[in-house]
């Protein structure tokens, strides 16, 4: 996984709360047998008509939003099912970071798997990114990890909380397994402690 | 010290607590299925890597599965090819698995409690959210994302932050046609779909004694709507006679006595007196009625004798804008009532209500009608073995004589990956647990029920109060 440490993107505002898995990526789009190529089905019924057309009025749809890498969510953002390929979809459209009140706590663990951050800011601090990204400008922001900082050269500046062991994994773009198996001896000496009623299976 | 049935399960697999790190915890049982791991086997081969443990993994098919003839070809080409993927994964490394033709097959947290396979104080992950369905058996269950199920396959355990407790307790008994799932609603209502998030939820009180294993694991099911890490309900006899000759259940033989050894370690499995939960929600139980879901969350539910709400009445103005958004997609007008809003299909199924109990109480309502002509119906047992036992009570026949279609098992139309789908603008009353925009189908509107709303909701063609029902 790529490492993240400070991204300077454009930002794209979702004005909605409890954007749940299925609207960022629909169950149609979750046959695949691959970790890619989900990007295109991001949002799809939101940004795609029932004829397939780009709907105009979906945000990522607008011009000052293309290449967007930075989105800003409401509260509850990735409730829902605990399917991987929202996070795939989100970093494969282009998403790097995201920006909300609260998620959903298996969406915010698997985006941290992918090197996305979940950034938590407050209600107000997240409706004040809602007013600066509504002018139509190609707003952007510089969301920096290890400081745990948002800013923009407008004067906002906020600062986020995350766990140092994320921040780490993060940081340096940690395999996690590889990170479990150093404790290979504590997991042979609790297997050996297990009760062997237990697999009986 | 006194602790709570969560410390006692969490502190049980505690592999180690690296300093600075989360605590590595040890799986018990790790469920699997077509949609949330194919890509973890690629990622397993790509790095080399084993399973470290199979024989305490278990894999089915049914999220994408047809529910109609199991004889014919999937048509579906992609969906074929992530079945074969499973079965490919399964047989390269020796993971038992319930296909398609097993009569086993069924949806995944309907088949692990079936088959004995969950048991109290295991700690069991599926990549799937509603993995806290097995927490009804006192064990910490819970969903995860494709990365971590390859990180348990390879390692048999996983790296996790301790979760806050909450304890949810109901008080009173159920009256008369009001079940687990109108209680699930009810709960989601009052704390909201985020009101939970960070938690594992701890279900106490009498009214949740009261329940059967299969109220218990509707009630635990939905646990993750309110946005918790899992639901638990302390084992108890209903548990154990539930459990006991189950086909992976502890049994005594001449060499162990491992059936009394779990018995003896299950009845330990309770919160001690004095122990303290980090949060406390207090429910009474003796006025619940049924409860329909109005919008696109889980958390929007009104008792049936309600009304759709106003948009005006919200706290706020982003309040206002997202249940304006809600009734425009439903297609709803505020203060209309709910027993006037006339349903066309209706889904009995899923993981949080197709089990035996669920059929056998919606077929109940059901017997001696026809569905109403404009309305298309069907049941979807949640396993073949739920189906086999439905069809020796006659049960099927209930349902198909009164206009229903009765299907193979599966997750169906509880997220419609397979051909079964509203189309838009189809008004469901569903058994299921997600009425997100889309769920069942593009610009399908899903009204979230009980087995016996459902199935009176299907014989009126509209919603109705099921309390008032004449059985024939
Ligand atoms: S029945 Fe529905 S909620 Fe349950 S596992 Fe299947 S898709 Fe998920």
């Amino acid at each position: 996984m790529t490492p993240f440490r400070i991204h300077i993107g454009r930002v794209a505002p979702l004005d909605r709360p409890n954007v749940d898995t299925d609207q960022i990526i629909p169950k149609q789009f979750l046959k695949r047998i691959e970790r890619t190529g989900f990007g295109e089905f991001l949002f799809y019924d939101w940004r795609y008509t029932a004829n397939g057309e780009p709907d105009r009025s979906f945000v990522l749809n607008a011009n000052e939003y293309r290449g967007a890498t930075i989105l800003v969510a409401g509260k509850n953002f990735g409730c829902g099912s605990s399917r991987e390929h929202a996070p795939w979809a989100l970093l494969d459209y282009g998403f790097r970071t995201i920006i909300a009140p609260s998620y959903a706590d298996i969406f915010a663990n698997n985006c941290m798997k992918n090197g996305i951050v979940p950034v938590v800011l407050s209600e107000a601090e997240v409706e004040e990114l809602f007013r600066r990204t509504s002018d139509g400008r190609g707003y952007q922001l510089t969301v920096d990890l290890e400081r745990r900082t948002v800013e923009d050269d407008q004067g906002f500046s906020a600062s986020f909380v995350i766990d140092d062991f994320h921040r780490h994994c993060l940081m340096e773009g940690l395999d996690d397994i590889a990170l479990t198996e150093q404790y290979e001896p504590q997991i042979a000496a609790y297997e050996a402690r297990r009760a062997t009623w237990r697999d009986s299976h | 010290m006194s602790r709570t049935l969560f410390d006692k399960l969490w502190s049980d697999h505690v592999v180690c607590e690296p300093p600075g790190e989360p605590a590595l915890l040890y799986i018990d049982l790790h469920l699997v299925h077509e949609v949330t791991s194919p890509q973890a086997f690629d990622g397993l081969r790509a790095a080399g890597r084993r399973v470290r443990r199979p024989d305490l993994t278990v894999a089915t098919a049914d999220h994408n599965v047809p529910t109609t003839d199991r004889s014919l070809p999937i048509t579906d080409e992609i969906a074929a090819r992530q079945i074969a993927a499973l079965r490919r994964n399964c047989a390269d490394f020796i993971i038992p698995f319930y296909d398609l033709d097993s009569a086993e097959q069924g949806i995944v947290h309907v088949i692990g409690p079936e088959l004995g396979l969950t048991q109290p104080g295991m700690t069991i992950v599926c990549g799937d959210s509603h993995t806290s369905t097995h927490g009804a058996f006192g064990a910490l269950a819970f969903g995860i994302g494709t990365s971590e199920v390859e990180h348990v396959l390879a390692t048999q355990c996983l790296p996790q932050q301790k979760p806050r407790t909450m304890d949810i307790h109901i008080d009173g008994e159920l009256p008369e046609s009001v079940t687990a799932k109108d209680l699930a609603l009810a709960i989601i209502g009052q704390v909201g779909t985020d009101g939970a998030t960070g938690h594992v939820i701890e279900y106490t009180g009498e009214a949740v004694r009261a329940l059967s294993m299969e109220g218990r694991m509707t009630l635990c099911n939905m646990s993750i709507e309110a946005g918790a890490r899992a639901g638990m309900v302390a084992p108890d006899e209903t548990t154990f006679s539930y459990l006991e000759g189950r086909r992976f259940a502890p049994r005594n033989t001449a060499k162990a006595a491992d059936w009394d050894d779990a018995l003896a370690y299950w009845r330990t499995l309770t919160t001690d007196a004095g122990a303290r939960y980090d949060r406390v929600v207090e429910i009474d139980v003796r006025a619940l009625a049924p409860y329909v879901s109005w919008g696109t969350s889980p958390g929007h539910v009104v008792p049936v004798t309600g009304s759709v709400p106003n948009p005006s009445d919200t706290a706020t103005e982003s309040d206002r804008r997202a249940t304006e958004r809600m009734l425009d997609y439903m297609g709803l007008e505020p203060g209309t009532r709910i027993e006037d809003i006339p349903v066309t299909r209706v889904f009995i199924g899923s993981c949080t209500n197709a089990r035996i109990e669920d059929l056998r109480a919606a077929a109940n309502v059901v017997r001696g009608y026809r569905i109403n002509p404009s309305v298309h119906a069907m049941v979807v047992p949640g396993s073949q073995t739920v189906k086999r036992a439905a069809e020796a009570e006659g049960l099927d026949r209930i349902f198909i004589e009164a206009g229903f279609d009765w299907r193979e098992a599966g997750c169906s139309m509880c997220l419609g990956m397979n051909p079964d789908i509203l189309q838009p603008g189809e008004r469901c009353a569903s058994t299921s647990n997600r009425n997100f925009e889309g769920r069942q189908g593009r610009g399908g509107r899903t009204h979230l029920v009980s087995p016996i709303m459902a199935a009176a909701a299907a014989i009126a063609g509209h919603f109705t109060d099921v309390r008032t029902w004449e059985f024939k």
